[in-house]
């Protein structure tokens, strides 16, 4: 049985301040387009972009950040995977993929963000993307992967 | 993007689309995690601040230019504005309005020069989480909306040369940030033969 997924992101989404998504979403393709053409390899592109949120967003539902709903569904028989699934993104408004950046991961940027928020919570997964709507699918869906629960260290030793 | 009763339309063009109503929002907290990725990326790509102010105006660029595109379709039912006291005003208050939900302070014409204007913000949104090293001067992070700004002005048919700067306020804490518009020759001779 799937954990249901708790509600109160959309809460906790009505009460924080809020911006325009489309400066979001504006401010975002400038990244992108800025680390194309420093980069100029769509895979290091990829790269770049799932390292990018990992650090500083800390803790993350989509709910509270961008404002869409994401269903976790498949999950497997051990229970250690399981899929992310969303239509609404205000990513990719306004985004079409050009020929040379087939390969190019969009919203890689998710990816990092779902990666580092488990890491807070002291699971190493891995995540990768399975349908992505800029690739002509019908949804969005991450796939997410525990490898392992990380025990919790403390930062420093008593004797230092 | 939203279709009724859950449903996605599929479409073979983006273009296609029909265009959002622009009433979508993400959380601040999203948008500064972005911004703070945008200049710590920027950061290790140059050495030293001018640099990294017009890699961030050229960043904002690339938005203004799309901004003015979508919001003279949409809030302007496909006009552009052609004067000058026009198009600052549209920048003012419907580019301002739009992306950061208020008017800006002010908009005022440059006492010293006939072809400078400039917008005021008490406390502009990207600068509203930042504080600059000592050791960084005069750096604004506002170079990112002088870039907007610059960006609409140029594709309107208004080049300038815009910046930001701090200016210090007297009996606040913190200084508000002006974008100085400064226009090229040839759109003043132009707005002259106007009138």
């Amino acid at each position: 049985m799937a954990p249901v997924v708790p509600r109160s992101g959309d809460a906790v989404f009505a009460n924080v301040e809020r911006v325009n998504a489309e400066l979001f979403t504006l401010t975002y393709g400038a990244i992108v387009r800025q680390l194309l053409t420093d980069l100029e390899e769509v895979e290091e592109v990829n790269k770049q972009l799932d390292q990018i949120l990992i650090i500083s967003m800390k803790q993350v539902g989509f709910k509270m950040f961008l404002g869409v709903t994401a269903t976790v569904t498949n999950w497997d028989v051990e229970g250690t995977t399981c899929s992310l699934v969303f239509e609404d993104n205000p990513l990719v408004e306004f985004v079409e993929l050009p020929d040379t950046c087939q390969g190019l991961y969009y919203c890689n940027i998710l990816s990092g963000v779902v990666r580092g928020a488990l890491e807070m919570v002291s699971m190493k997964t891995e995540v990768s993307w399975v349908r992505d709507m800029l690739h002509g699918d019908d949804a969005y869906e991450l796939r997410v992967k525990l490898i392992k629960q990380v025990p919790e260290e403390y930062p420093y030793k008593d004797d230092e | 993007m939203i279709g009724v009763g859950g449903k996605i339309k599929q479409y073979s063009s983006v273009l296609d689309k029909p265009l959002s109503k622009g009433r979508q929002e993400v959380s601040l907290s999203a948008f500064a995690f972005l911004f703070s990725e945008l200049v710590q990326y920027n950061q290790t790509q140059v050495d030293n601040i001018a640099e990294l102010e017009r890699r961030l105006e050229d960043a904002g660029y690339a938005v203004g230019a799309r901004v003015l595109e979508l919001f003279c379709h949409r809030e302007k039912g496909n006009r552009r504005e052609t004067r000058l006291l026009g198009i600052l005003s549209f920048v003012h208050t419907t580019v301002w309005k739009v992306l950061f939900g208020k008017v800006a302070d002010s908009l005022e014409k440059g006492t010293e020069h006939e072809d400078e204007y400039m917008i005021s913000e008490k406390e502009l949104l990207v600068n509203r989480f930042i504080s600059i090293p000592k050791d960084m001067g005069t750096f604004n992070c506002g170079a990112f909306v002088a870039g907007i700004v610059r960006g609409v002005l140029d594709n309107a048919g208004f080049p300038a040369v815009v910046t930001a700067h701090f200016v210090p306020m007297e009996g606040q804490q913190r200084p508000r940030t002006t974008i100085l518009i400064k226009f090229a020759d040839e759109v003043l001779r132009r707005e002259a033969k106007l009138v």
